[in-house]
């Protein structure tokens, strides 16, 4: 047992360093974010530009096989290569649903036409995809989709496209978007589902940002009004959407790690030694002295978590389902950092980061953050669901919906 | 990156359990408790012809020459059985003081004893309290011992005595006729504790200890780190036994497993339960290469454990009802082992603080210093 890079990775860590060294900032406090007074375009364009530049120098999809211009490197190589750039001050990641999710699925289920013309520009950050899926009547109960696409009857080969999307992330920025939508209501619910691409600037495609409850707008609401789509977008058979789907939710599971900023315990323990609790420092406080080894517990947990998923992968295995757990034990804990950290600053914590100073911005970040963590990519409860069903092999619950046509289901 | 258990290791995980299903299943820690024995004979001496006494000895004290991760792996194993035996007090801690603190041939008079089957245990507050000491005039032993673990069973012991000049000194005593015992009730009686008192018992000084206290403290690390393995064993066995009702038991017409109620509650138990698992092969690797971090991942293996067995057990009775509140269901068995284990070596709130004072000693530390986050 050890931690210990191999010779192999240890090389590749040391290229990554180089590479970053020359072409990026080192931080200076590990709570630094990339971006001061720069606007959602701005970090767009610079997340555009620094894709570009990883990809130049291939360090812009470093797992994807070599035919689609990936590095054909392994998970630990990626996790080494994140765990380097997290020491820099680069843009935010923009490309995860791009080039984690939406792109593999189509190394998988389109042709080759389809894949000459569009992974190339998608990995050098030049287009950038976007993944439309959930709607306002279909968030965990995904398969209760009810945009429709129907076959033109005018001659033209192609679809009809219409209803509604909603929390499509980076919608507003995409050049193309993953569309999955009902090809037939008169079967089962996951039967009667086609994907699609589209072009977002095709005409009667409305993207409306969605101002979240942090004020910030990174997802949006899509909406289709008779859009024509060729059939020469669709991506695997027809009925077969539920199965492209699921590709590229599975790719969403792999791409570990990521999650939780390094040294996130270090940062409250700072905190805490700076803020005063009952005339004394707040890390001499017993109560807070709990809190700080909980948030160490749950963020270096995840930590060891990921080290075991990637020492299965290195042998060749598939990780563990304690992978699955990840998701809710890293979301709470970035919610319990930030009401620490806003707590610690008693009446002064309701300043944001405009007063408090940029490094307030990391807090503000994660406290709003955890809370759509919390719901995204499968809510707390669903994944609950999952881990009993699936690892502790407890029954479903009953459901109405099992065979019946969606028509029927719908309303 | 290899943060896992060998082939080699788990073969040796496979044979332990094996062996403990069928020679040691929960019934066998209800009999040790109905017939007020110190532990099950039949257990150890079976463990003992599986070679697990002498994993850590040197080879010239009839060991095997191997390490601490072998070791874990009993532990484990032992815990998700709630064997009756005296692992902890002989190997996690005996065995260790020796292994620490005496040199070569002092080592040669003691420890092949385990080899042979004997059960020996540690004398000395392990919670870090300030318990009254037995005094140590140079050549014997006086004074009151108020809690031993496996008191009763020992053949022999390490004691943390007042020397003779009044500091706190280490010595090995043979627990002959001079030594009385009590056996003490607790609240899991499955496991042995005793009160010990010595008039006069021969005993000897380690001879290579160069601070009592120090030493112990390092020593109560490494038995965190065991002892938290036979917490994760437990826990996991716990969350076996409650999801298997869950799938079984009927209410309002369905399996309870199938209400989230009861799903979410068991997620929540598996996710604690992998946590602390991270946790302990954390605290094996630190064991196994005497890290500079084997008090950090001491501290972390023991809370997450802790945390993970104690709320496996409350909430493994609370899936299975009023069933759950019976002599005859095994539940009461975890709910014991549970709490005796999460007092063992001192409480959550001792390890919290010995946890953070880690922490406040890294606080100052550049990120590459700590590459393991």
């Amino acid at each position: 047992m050890d931690f210990k890079d191999s010779p192999d990775e240890a090389a590749f860590r040391a290229e990554c360093r180089a590479w970053l060294e020359a072409n990026a900032t080192r931080k200076t406090r590990p709570d630094q974010v990339y971006g001061r007074g720069l606007n959602a375009e701005q970090l767009m364009a610079a997340s555009r530009e620094w894709q570009g530049r990883k990809a130049a120098a291939g360090y812009g999809a470093i797992t994807w096989p070599a035919a689609f211009g990936g590095r054909g490197g392994t998970p630990m190589q990626e996790v080494i290569y994140r765990e380097e750039e997290g020491q820099f001050e680069v843009p935010p990641n923009a490309f995860a649903v791009s080039l984690g999710m939406v792109i593999p699925s189509l190394f998988v289920h389109a042709n080759d036409e389809v894949r000459a013309r569009y992974v190339g520009p998608a990995l050098h950050g030049t287009e950038l995809w976007c993944q439309l899926l959930s709607e306002p009547g279909a968030g965990s109960d995904l398969g209760m989709v009810r945009t429709r696409a129907e076959r033109c009857t005018d001659g033209r080969d192609g679809w009809i496209l219409n209803g509604q999307k909603v929390w499509t992330t980076y919608a507003q920025f995409a050049q193309f978007g993953m569309v999955l939508a009902r090809t037939d209501p008169n079967v089962p619910k996951f039967d009667g589902l086609t994907s699609f691409f589209i072009d977002m600037r095709a005409e009667g495609v409305e993207v409306r940002p969605i101002r979240q409850a942090s004020g910030e707008a990174e997802f949006n609401e899509v909406f289709f009004n008779e859009v024509f789509v060729p059939d020469a977008q669709r991506v695997g058979a027809v009925g077969a959407g539920w199965k492209v789907t699921v590709t590229a939710l599975m790719n969403e599971r792999l791409s570990i790690g990521g999650v939780m900023p390094p040294g996130l315990w270090k940062t409250a323990a700072g905190m805490m030694r700076e803020a005063q609790l009952n005339g004394a420092s707040a890390l001499a406080d017993g109560r807070m002295r709990e809190r700080l080894a909980d948030l160490y517990l749950n963020a270096h947990g995840l930590w060891l978590l990921q080290a075991r998923g990637l020492t299965a992968l290195g042998k060749g295995r598939e990780p563990g389902p304690e992978l699955s757990i990840a998701k809710i034990v890293g979301a709470r804990t970035l919610q319990d950092f930030g009401y620490l950290a806003i707590d610690l600053q008693g009446e002064r914590g309701v300043l944001a980061a405009e007063e408090q100073g940029e490094a307030w911005r990391l807090v503000e970040q994660l406290w709003f953050g955890a809370a759509g963590m919390r719901i995204a990519g499968g809510t707390d409860e669903i994944v609950k669901n999952s881990v009993g069903e699936r690892v502790l092999g407890l029954p479903p619950e009953p459901r109405s919906d099992r065979g019946v046509p969606f028509s029927q289901l719908a309303g | 990156m290899n943060f896992d258990f060998s082939d080699d290791q788990k073969l040796l995980r496979d044979a332990l359990r094996k062996f403990l299903v069928n020679e040691s299943p929960l019934g066998e820690a209800r009999r040790v408790m109905d017939q007020g024995l110190s532990h099950s004979s039949a257990v150890w001496s079976g463990l003992g012809g599986m070679a697990v006494n002498t994993l850590m000895l040197p080879e010239s004290c009839g060991g095997h020459g191997l390490g601490a991760l072998e070791l874990c792996v009993v532990a484990e194993e032992a815990g998700r059985q709630l064997a009756p035996v005296p692992l902890a007090s002989t190997l996690y801690l005996a065995v260790q003081a020796l292994l620490l603190g005496a040199g070569e041939a002092q080592q040669l008079r003691w420890l092949p004893r385990v080899a042979d089957g004997q059960i020996a245990t540690l004398v000395a507050p392990l919670d870090g309290s300030a318990m009254a000491r037995p005094r140590f005039d140079g050549t014997a032993l006086h004074g009151t011992a108020p809690l031993v673990m496996d008191g009763e069973a020992a053949h022999f012991a390490v004691v943390l005595a007042d020397g003779p000049d009044g500091r706190p000194v280490l010595v090995v005593a043979e627990l002959g006729a001079s030594v009385a015992r009590r056996r003490l009730a607790t609240i899991d009686p499955s496991r042995g504790f005793a009160a010990l008192a010595f008039d006069a018992t021969p005993a000897e000084a380690l001879n290579a200890v160069d601070d009592a206290e120090a030493l112990l403290d390092t020593l109560r690390s490494r038995a965190a780190i065991l002892l938290a393995f036979e917490q994760l064993g437990g826990a996991d066995s716990a969350l076996a036994m409650a999801a298997g009702y869950a799938r079984e038991r009927k209410a309002f017409g369905r399996a309870i497993g199938s209400y989230q109620g009861i799903k979410h509650k068991l997620a929540d138990i598996y996710t604690r339960n992998e946590m602390a698992r991270a946790h302990c092969y954390y605290g094996a690797w630190a064991l196994s290469c005497d890290a500079p971090e084997l008090g950090l991942a001491a501290a972390g293996a023991r809370i997450a454990a802790t945390d993970a067995f104690g709320y496996a057990a409350q909430e493994n009775i609370q899936t299975h009802g009023g069933m759950g509140y019976t002599w005859e269901m095994d539940c009461h068995l975890y709910y014991r082992r549970a709490r005796q284990l999460a007092v063992a070596l001192g409480s959550r709130h001792a390890w919290n603080e010995r946890l953070v004072r880690e922490l406040e000693a890294r606080l100052d530390d550049t990120p590459s210093q700590d590459h393991k986050e």
